[in-house]
C-alpha cells in the first residue's frame, strides 16, 4: 500500500501511509485507538475506497470496490466482532455469500467434508455441522478463519483477534497462524496489545494520529520504543500497585450471592467473597461468565435470589442502587457510555446522576442548578476532564473522558467500596494509565476495591488477590505472589485447579 | 409550497391568490385571530399531552381517548355542581377533566410499568374504547350524561346542556379574544418546561427516555416515573377534553368530539414543536390558523376535500422538511455506524 490517504468529514484518518507485509510474514499493525488502523485495514479489504494512494498485490496494482474484489484479490479479514449467522451451521456459515457456491445448497455433506479436512490441516477443531450459537468465542472465531481460508485468502487481516480470548485459546490461535505463514500466506495483525505482538509478529508498523511512524523488526525492538512510537511519549508501565498489609477491616463482604440474568437464568451460583479496607481483589475470567451480575448484585442495579451483600456491618437492600449507594458503594459500570452516563445529558448534569435527589444538589424536589454547575466545575478541574465546557453532552466526550466523567462522580462519593467493571477496556494507554493511578490511589485511601476484568495483565498489575470466575462461581482465589498465568488461565477456562 | 401550488393549479385555481386567502383568514381579517385561538387551545393541550410523554420516549398517542374521558369528566362534574357558583363549576370541571384523563392514561402506563407492554398499541385501542364509551353514555344508555328532559331528546339523543356558569371566561385583549383553555395551556407549558429542566422527576424523566441502563443504575424508580408521566400526559389531554366542554360545546357531544381528532393532531403539533412546550403553543396557534382559514376557504367553487388536501399536504411537507433538517445522509460508512445518522 502506497501513500494511502483517507479523510472522513472533519478527520484525516490516513495520512500518506505506506505499509508494505512480505509472503509469509506475521506483520503487525499497532496504535492507540483513532490512529488509524482500523481505516487503513477497511481499505485494504475494499471496504473504502482511498481518497489517493494505491494497493499492489504481488506487484501488480490492483482496485478494489467492494470487499468482493478483495475477496477475490485473496485479502480476508477476520473482524473484531464477528460476522456470522448464528442460527446456521459452520459449514453454511462458511460458504455463505461465496461466489462459487451454487444457488440450490450443494450437498452439505460434501461441504461439511471439505470444511473438515481445512480444520484438520490448520489444528481449528470445529464441527462442521454444530449451529454457530452453540460455540464458544474461539470456535467461532476459528469459522471466520475457516470462512476466509474457505475462500483461497492468502493476505489475513485479524482485527483484536485476542480480546475475547483464554490465554489458552490465544496460544491455539498463534499456533494456527505459524501453520498459515508457513505456507506462505501472510497475516496482517491489529492490535494494541505489545506483548503478544512482541510473541507473534515478525515486524512491526505503527500508526499515530493518521500517520506513519515506522516499522520494525520485531527482534530488534522492545516493548518500551514500541510504546513510545505509539505514544509519542516515555510510558510509565510501573503502575503495579504496592503491596501492603491489608488490615483486618472488611470493607465489602459476599455470603453465598446468587442471581439470574436478563434470560431469567441462573448466573450467580453462591458466590461468597470478601474485599478489605485499601485493597484490590480482582475477579478474572472470560466475559460472559457472570461477571456483569456480580457487579450489579453488589451495586443494587440486579435483584439477588439468595445471599447477603454486607458494607460497614450493614446488608444492603437487593436490587435497590439507591441504597448501596448511601452505604458507600461506588460502581464503574462495564458499559460507560449507555449505563455509566446517559449519553445525552450533559457532563453536569451526569455528574449528579446519583445525587440529584439529596441536598444539597437538590432541595424539596427542586434541583439547584448553580450548585450542580459549580460541582461539575470542581469536578472537571480535579479530575481533568477535557471538554469544551460542563453543559456538553457526555455522548461528545471521547471513551476516556467518559470513563474519568463516571471515576469522577463515583470517587466524589467518597465511597468505602469501589466495583469496577472492565474500567480501562477500550480506552488508548494514556487514559488506561489516569484510570489505574485513580484507583490505586483510592485504594491507598483505604477504599477496598473490587476489580472485575477481561484484562489478566490488569489484574495481575492492580489486585492483591485475584478470584477466578467460571460460569458463575468463584473457582478459586490466589494471591497475586503465588498467581502463576497458566494456572489462573486453565481456571478461566474450566479446568479443575 | 410549490407541490400545493400543482394541485391548486391542477384543480383550476390561482396558488398565490389562495394563499394570499390562507394567511388573511387565518390571522388578518377581524374576529380571524380569535377563531384561530379557538381552534388552537385543543391543539395547544393535546400537543403538550403528546410532548411530555414523547420527550421521554414514553410513546402515548392515546390523548385522543384521555380527552374524550376529559371531557367526561368535566361535564359530569358541571353537571354536578350546577347550582354552585361559576368559580366553584369551573375549578370542579378542571379537576374533573385532570383526574379522568389522567385515570384513563394511568391503564397503559401502569400495564408498560409493570408487564412491559407496548404503550403504543395500549393506548392506541383504548382510544376506541373512549369513543365507545362516549358514544354510549348518549346514545346507547340513559345515563347522567344524557338529555332526556324533553320528547324531542328521547327521540334524538344529545348530552345535557351545561348552565351557563359553567362556561369558562375569555380574556378580550381587543386585538383577540383568548380562551380561558388557551391561557391555561399556556400556563401548563411554562410549568411542563419548568418540570423537565429543574425538577428530579423531569431529571430522571431525561434520564429514562435517554438510557434506560443508564436510569437504573442512576437507582431511577422506573416504574413510578413511567407512571407518572402517563399520569400528567393523561391530565393534559383529559385538561383538553374540558376546555372543549367549557369554552366551546357546553354539551358532551360525541360525534363532534370524535370528527375532530384533536388527540392526534396533537401529535402533530408535539412532532413539529420538537417535544419544547414553548414551540408547541407557537405550532398549536400556527395550525389553529391553518386549519381555521380551511374553514372558511371552503365554499362555492372551493370543495372541502381541497381544502384537506392543502392542509394536508401543507402538514406533509413541513414534517418531511423536518426530517430531512435533522437526518444527514452519510455516504462512506465506518463500520458498524449506521448510513443514516442523528445528529
Amino acid at each position: 500500500m502506497r501513500s494511502i490517504t483517507k479523510r472522513f468529514p472533519g478527520v484525516l484518518a490516513n495520512d500518506a501511509v505506506d505499509f508494505e507485509a512480505r509472503r509469509g510474514e506475521v506483520h503487525a499493525l499497532l496504535g492507540e485507538n483513532g490512529a488509524g488502523k482500523s481505516t487503513l485495514a477497511s481499505i485494504l479489504t475494499g471496504l473504502y475506497r482511498p481518497d489517493s494512494g494505491e494497493i499492489a498485490i504481488d506487484g501488480k496494482t490492483v482496485e478494489f470496490h467492494s470487499p468482493r474484489d478483495a475477496t477475490a484479490a485473496g485479502v480476508s479479514m477476520v473482524h473484531q466482532h464477528f460476522r456470522l449467522a448464528a442460527s446456521l451451521t459452520v459449514a453454511d456459515n462458511i460458504v455463505l455469500g461465496y461466489k462459487g457456491t451454487p444457488w440450490l445448497r450443494t450437498n452439505p455433506a460434501t461441504i461439511e467434508a471439505q470444511v473438515s479436512e481445512l480444520a484438520r490441516r490448520y489444528r481449528m477443531p470445529v464441527r462442521p455441522d454444530a449451529r454457530v450459537w452453540q460455540l464458544s468465542v474461539g470456535e467461532q472465531q476459528r469459522v471466520e478463519i475457516l470462512k476466509a481460508l474457505y475462500r483461497g485468502a492468502r493476505i489475513l487481516i485479524l482485527d483484536e483477534p485476542t480480546s475475547l480470548l483464554t490465554p489458552q485459546e490465544a496460544e491455539d490461535l498463534f499456533e494456527t497462524l505459524r501453520r498459515m505463514t508457513a505456507e506462505g500466506r501472510t497475516i496482517v495483525f491489529v492490535s494494541h496489545k505489545l506483548d503478544e505482538l512482541m510473541a507473534i509478529s515478525d515486524r512491526v508498523t505503527v500508526l499515530r494520529g493518521g500517520k506513519l511512524i515506522g516499522t520494525a523488526n520485531t527482534r530488534e525492538t522492545d516493548q518500551r520504543a514500541l510504546a513510545r512510537m505509539m505514544i509519542g511519549r516515555e510510558v510509565v508501565f510501573t503502575q503495579a500497585k504496592q503491596s501492603h498489609d491489608a488490615t483486618d477491616d472488611i470493607a465489602l463482604e459476599l455470603k453465598g450471592v446468587s442471581a439470574r440474568d436478563d434470560l431469567g437464568l441462573q448466573a450467580l451460583h453462591d458466590v461468597s467473597l470478601s474485599v478489605h479496607h485499601g485493597e484490590i481483589v480482582g475477579v478474572a475470567g472470560v466475559a460472559g461468565n457472570g461477571q456483569r451480575q456480580l457487579a450489579e448484585a453488589i451495586s443494587g442495579a440486579r435483584p439477588r435470589t439468595v445471599g447477603e451483600v454486607v458494607v460497614k456491618q450493614r446488608k444492603l437492600r437487593s436490587g435497590d442502587p439507591e441504597h448501596a449507594v448511601l452505604n458507600g458503594v461506588a460502581y464503574i459500570p462495564e458499559d460507560r457510555m449507555d449505563t455509566g452516563v446517559s449519553p445525552s445529558l450533559s457532563i453536569a448534569e451526569n455528574l449528579v446522576l446519583k445525587s440529584h435527589r439529596r441536598a444539597p444538589i437538590s432541595t424539596h424536589g427542586v434541583l439547584r442548578h448553580d450548585r450542580i454547575l459549580r460541582n461539575a466545575r470542581e469536578l472537571i478541574k480535579r479530575f481533568a476532564i477535557s471538554a469544551p465546557g460542563p453543559d456538553t453532552p457526555a455522548r461528545r466526550l471521547s471513551g476516556g473522558n467518559v470513563q474519568k466523567v463516571v471515576l469522577a462522580r463515583e470517587l466524589s462519593s467518597s465511597p468505602e467500596v469501589i466495583v469496577a467493571a472492565n474500567p480501562t477496556r477500550g480506552l488508548d494507554v494514556g487514559a488506561t494509565e489516569a484510570v489505574r493511578s485513580l484507583l490505586l490511589e483510592a485504594a491507598g485511601r483505604g477504599v477496598g476495591i473490587l476489580l472485575i476484568s477481561e484484562d489478566l495483565d490488569e489484574i495481575l498489575l492492580l489486585a492483591d488477590r485475584i478470584a477466578v470466575m467460571y460460569e458463575g462461581r468463584i473457582v478459586g482465589v490466589v494471591h497475586r505472589s503465588t498467581a502463576d498465568i497458566q494456572h489462573l488461565g486453565l481456571m478461566m477456562a474450566g479446568a479443575s485447579a | 409550497m410549490a407541490a400545493t401550488a400543482v394541485v391548486l393549479l391542477a384543480a383550476g385555481k390561482d396558488p398565490i391568490a389562495t394563499y394570499a386567502r390562507l394567511f388573511d383568514r387565518a390571522f388578518i381579517e377581524p374576529g380571524s385571530l380569535s377563531n384561530t385561538m379557538i381552534t388552537a387551545t385543543p391543539l395547544l393541550l393535546t400537543g403538550l399531552a403528546a410532548a411530555a410523554a414523547f420527550r421521554m420516549r414514553l410513546w402515548n398517542i392515546g390523548a385522543e381517548g384521555q380527552l374524550y374521558l376529559g371531557a367526561v369528566g368535566a361535564s359530569g362534574a358541571g353537571l354536578l355542581l350546577r347550582d354552585q357558583s361559576g368559580a366553584v363549576i369551573i375549578a370542579g370541571m378542571i379537576a374533573g377533566g385532570l383526574l379522568f384523563g389522567a385515570g384513563w392514561a394511568v391503564i397503559p402506563g401502569l400495564l408498560k410499568a409493570y408487564f412491559n407492554t407496548n404503550e403504543i398499541i395500549t393506548t392506541l385501542m383504548l382510544n376506541y374504547v373512549a369513543g365507545l364509551f362516549l358514544t354510549y353514555l348518549i346514545f346507547g344508555s340513559r345515563s347522567f350524561w344524557r338529555d332526556l328532559s324533553t320528547f324531542s331528546a328521547r327521540a334524538f339523543p344529545q348530552g345535557k346542556p351545561l348552565p351557563a356558569a359553567a362556561m369558562w371566561p375569555s380574556f378580550d385583549l381587543n386585538l383577540v379574544v383568548l380562551p380561558f383553555g388557551f391561557v391555561l395551556g399556556v400556563l401548563a407549558a411554562g410549568l411542563l418546561w419548568w418540570l423537565y429542566r429543574s425538577t428530579i422527576f423531569g431529571l430522571q424523566a431525561r434520564i429514562l427516555g435517554d438510557s434506560q441502563s443508564a436510569a437504573r443504575y442512576a437507582g431511577v424508580k422506573t416504574r413510578r416515573v413511567v407512571v407518572t408521566m402517563m399520569a400528567l400526559s393523561g391530565a393534559l389531554a383529559g385538561l383538553g377534553g374540558a376546555s372543549e366542554i367549557g369554552d366551546f360545546r357546553h354539551v358532551l357531544d360525541p360525534r363532534g368530539l370524535q370528527q375532530a381528532g384533536l388527540g392526534y393532531a396533537g401529535i402533530v403539533v408535539a412532532a413539529l414543536g420538537r417535544y419544547n412546550p414553548f414551540a408547541v403553543v407557537l405550532v398549536a396557534f400556527l395550525l389553529g390558523g391553518l386549519a381555521n382559514a380551511g374553514y372558511s376557504l371552503q365554499g362555492p367553487g372551493f370543495p372541502a376535500g381541497l381544502v384537506g388536501v392543502l392542509q394536508g399536504m401543507i402538514l406533509f411537507f413541513a414534517l418531511g422538511g423536518e426530517l430531512l433538517i435533522h437526518y444527514r445522509i452519510s455516504l462512506p460508512l465506518p463500520f458498524g455506524e449506521r448510513g443514516l445518522s442523528r445528529q
